[in-house]
């Protein structure tokens, strides 16, 4: 995979913050969600309105099984400040079998990312179902909870 | 440079409320390759649709953002939009500013600063997002029904009648299935034969019907459409072009053998025909206890045949056949009750199960139709039925409920009733389950009308005293304990899933659940498809059905089989792997991780150092391929991609939002 920063250079600095914007610090937090559950699971909860903290920013795989942990390891050195890859739970993928493959890797990064100094509570795996709407609500909230507590993430970003 | 145009939908209030979208649109104009952005009230109505249109023709856009709600509403909707409007449809790209940003985050400067991300992420994808073509293959028109049960013999029926051949392959020498050991039917009592029989004979005599008995499916190669299917014709020892089915054969034999088909409670001979009306109505011969097979001699029926059909050299044979669609309608076996030590059976001759009553009832069973006990041959006057044997039981047994015997358990109480005047009947029972069309009627009336005696309650030992079975419980509702004295004792063992499930559906490549009951696509949305494509479902393989259920579920199977057989050509998904094979090393990772088999070597031929060399590489079947992308994270060279999700695709997210 070669590295492409093409597109980064062309964006502008810092995003753009509409007036009157509180200056409180809201986290940066990448998600990874399956087509199938996770990324249902939060449309259902946009659909029972269950307002959460606008920190995370959805990205659409087909399967949790498809996150390879360099799009991982990318997120971070970009600065977010935690990463979140969700998927269907054991035994219910769409694919019968990519949630298997997510788990064992998710232990493996989980491992990798401590050893290099990284909290692990910044990189979370979790099964949310396409009827737990609920349940995408409270991760959401929790992990902004407890990366809040943490502070920005500083260990991997090469932005600086 | 690309020429991307972003269209962001109000949807009326329900993101600009909380959106500020102008605001979206302006920082969207200033992203990169950006050449066109504008807001609109409904994006996905006909002159919304009619405004992306006209600016891809007037900016010459070649890709498009659209902000509104979720793809997994409306992509379709604006792919189709695009592609009216001359782009390929697959150049799209959805920001979800309504389910994830609008509906769910009421502060409108941060949630208009989480929109212009989700707008961002969605430009940077989409100006990497390739021009994507969905493929066809071909379909072969025949169908294979495995199993011939009931629900296999109606699956075959619907799906020849509709024009198409099928093939039923059944395991035992004859079809008919569990239906042609059941005596009567519940709720209406009529005879299980009468309405079956003539439904085989039917099925044997259809011009589009195969029927291959005493034969498994051996080998299952393709996919949708296109599935190479080897059948092992088990050596039957009779060659089916001479035989008659005259009978002389099996009226000779010498050898007697329990019969399967009557629950052990009968004879059958070496060479025999399960049941009189079998079909096909010609003989098999068992060799595991054929004299000829097991000392050498004997040899009447070969001597005794007219036409010269018996065979004892014949082999197994396989045979190779193409089919567009598969049937999976193997039914059920019934539990293995000696786990219940304490109910005694086969320890005492006369605790049997339902299935045996069944066959004690049947007037063409062992017995002629009179209920006798198989100890002593006595009319039992006195019968305890224990139902929810290994249903409902998370210690023992399995944790689901069976649905059948409640229903059936009332039937025989109502059939003794009928067939020994003066007899007795006591039901034990946890809950009655009776939802069916006329089942709590029939329920009311076993209980009112034939007097069949309901005790609410665990069994916690039957015993012998005398000639008579004890039969220890507790009835709960009085809260004391109950002993009654009877003369045979019937198990409603539960319905669990065949012993061989697992094989078969390794063999097929679908899956199946904790307790081997073949696993649906959805359990109410697709209840009879498979995630295989072109593998469906019917009857008990799926989960403990009755009769009415699995013919219900068997029509349903052969109207998406026959959907399928009647397309000549399926598109198949554009979103796939694709294998750079200048990178690719050839070392196949990615096929062992692939659930769809959709990953195979390919021999490739190149110039190195002016000679020519061949070697290994992955190759994807794109007509298999259901583009989940784990072999992409699985390969060590980054050679395999999955279009649509590419790892471009997707770095290019996680820059967008990380900014």
């Amino acid at each position: 995979m070669s590295l492409d920063t093409e597109a980064v250079q062309q964006q502008p600095a810092t995003a753009a913050q509409p007036e009157g914007a509180p200056q409180e610090w809201e986290p940066r937090i990448v998600g990874f969600a399956c087509n199938w559950c996770t990324y249902a699971g939060a449309d259902l909860a946009g659909l029972s309105r269950l307002q959460y903290p606008p920190s995370i920013r959805l990205i659409r795989v087909p399967c949790s099984g498809r996150v390879n942990p360099q799009f991982v390891i990318r997120a971070f050195q970009r600065g977010a400040d935690g990463v979140l890859v969700a998927g269907c739970h054991p035994g219910d993928c769409h694919y019968s079998t990519g949630n298997y493959f997510t788990r064992r890797r998710f232990l493996l990064m989980q491992n990798m990312l401590q050893y290099m100094g990284m909290d692990p509570r910044r990189f979370q795996a979790r099964w949310i179902s396409g009827s737990e709407g609920p349940k995408f609500q409270q991760v959401i909230t929790q992990m902004t909870e407890d990366i809040k507590a943490l502070g920005p993430n500083r260990k991997m970003r090469d932005v600086e | 440079m690309r020429k991307v145009g972003v269209f962001v939908c109000h949807c009326g209030s329900n993101i600009a409320g909380t959106v500020d979208v102008e605001k979206v649109a302006q920082e969207a104009a200033k992203f990169p390759n950006v050449v066109f952005a504008t807001d609109y009230k409904y994006m996905c109505s006909e002159p919304g649709q009619q405004v992306i249109k006209d600016a891809i023709k007037e900016h010459n856009l070649d890709r498009v953002v659209v902000a509104s709600c979720s793809p997994r509403m409306h992509e379709p909707t604006f792919r189709r939009c695009i592609q009216t409007g001359g782009l390929n449809p697959y150049l799209l790209e959805m920001a979800n500013i309504r389910e994830h940003c609008s509906w769910v985050h009421p502060d409108k400067a941060k949630g208009t600063v989480k929109a212009i991300d989700l707008v961002r992420k969605a430009a940077a994808k989409v100006v990497k997002n390739e021009p994507l073509q969905k493929s066809s293959i071909n379909i072969t028109k025949r169908a294979l029904v495995i199993g011939g049960g009931i629900a296999g013999i109606q699956v075959a029926l619907d799906i020849a009648d509709a024009g198409f051949p099928v093939t039923i392959v059944e395991k035992e020498p004859t079809i008919g299935g569990r239906m042609a050991q059941i005596d009567k039917t519940f709720p209406t009592l009529d005879c299980s034969a009468c309405i079956l029989t003539p439904k085989m004979v039917d099925a044997a005599q259809h011009p589009n019907i195969e029927i291959i008995s005493y034969a498994e499916v051996d080998k299952v190669e393709g996919y949708v459409g296109n599935f190479d299917i080897t059948i092992r014709k088990k050596a039957r020892s009779v060659d089916m072009n001479k035989c008659t089915g005259c009978g002389t054969c099996w009226e000779k034999c010498p050898t007697k053998v329990d019969s399967e088909f009557d629950m052990q409670l009968g004879k059958r001979k070496a060479i025999y025909t399960p049941f009189p009306q079998a079909v096909p109505n010609k003989p098999v011969i068992d060799r595991e206890h054929c004299l000829k097979f097991k000392t050498g001699k004997c040899g009447i029926c070969e001597k005794v045949c007219p036409t010269g059909a018996v065979d004892f050299t014949m082999e197994d044979e396989l045979i190779t056949q193409q089919y567009g669609a598969i049937v999976v309608a193997t039914g059920f076996d019934q539990f293995d009750h000696s786990v219940y030590g304490e109910y005694g059976y086969g320890k005492y001759p006369d605790v049997i199960t339902g299935l045996h009553f069944e066959r004690l009832v049947n007037a063409s069973g062992p017995t002629m139709g009179k209920i006798k006990r198989p100890s002593d041959h006595k009319v039992p006057e006195t019968v305890v039925f224990i139902k929810c044997v290994g249903s409902r039981d998370e210690a023992k047994g399995k944790t689901y409920c069976s649905r059948t015997c409640c229903m059936y358990t009332a039937k025989h109480a109502t059939l003794m009733a009928e067939k020994v005047k003066g007899s007795k009947s006591y039901i034990f029972y946890m809950d009655v389950r009776t939802p069916g069309k006329g089942y709590e009627e029939f329920y009311k009336r076993t209980q009112g009308e034939y007097g069949a005696q309901y005790i609410r309650g665990r069994v916690s030992k039957v015993y012998p005293k005398g000639d008579k079975l004890v039969v220890r419980g507790e009835d709960s509702l009085l809260g004391r304990p109950v002993e009654i004295e009877a003369d045979m004792v019937v198990l409603a063992s539960a319905m669990v899933a065949r012993s061989d499930a697992g094989d078969l559906a390794r063999t097929l490549g679908i899956s199946y659940d904790k307790d081997n009951f073949f696993t649906e696509a959805h359990p109410k949305l697709r209840p009879v498809e498979t995630h295989t494509a072109g593998v469906f479902l019917a009857g008990a393989c799926q989960g403990p059905k009755d009769i009415p259920d699995s013919v219900a579920q068997a029509g349903a199977a052969a109207a998406k089989a026959i959907g399928l057989l009647a397309k000549s050509q399926m598109e198949t998904e554009a979103t796939v792997s694709q294998v750079d094979e200048s990178r690719c090393s050839g070392c196949l990772l990615c096929k062992s991780i692939c659930p769809y088999k959709a990953i195979d070597v390919k021999i490739i031929a190149e110039r190195v150092g002016g000679k020519t060399v061949e070697r290994q590489v992955a190759s994807v079947n794109k007509s298999l391929c259901q583009g989940c992308g784990a072999c992409t994270v699985a390969c060590r060279a980054g050679s395999l991609n999955l279009l649509g999700f590419t790892n471009e695709q997707i770095l290019a997210e996680v820059e967008a939002v990380c900014l």
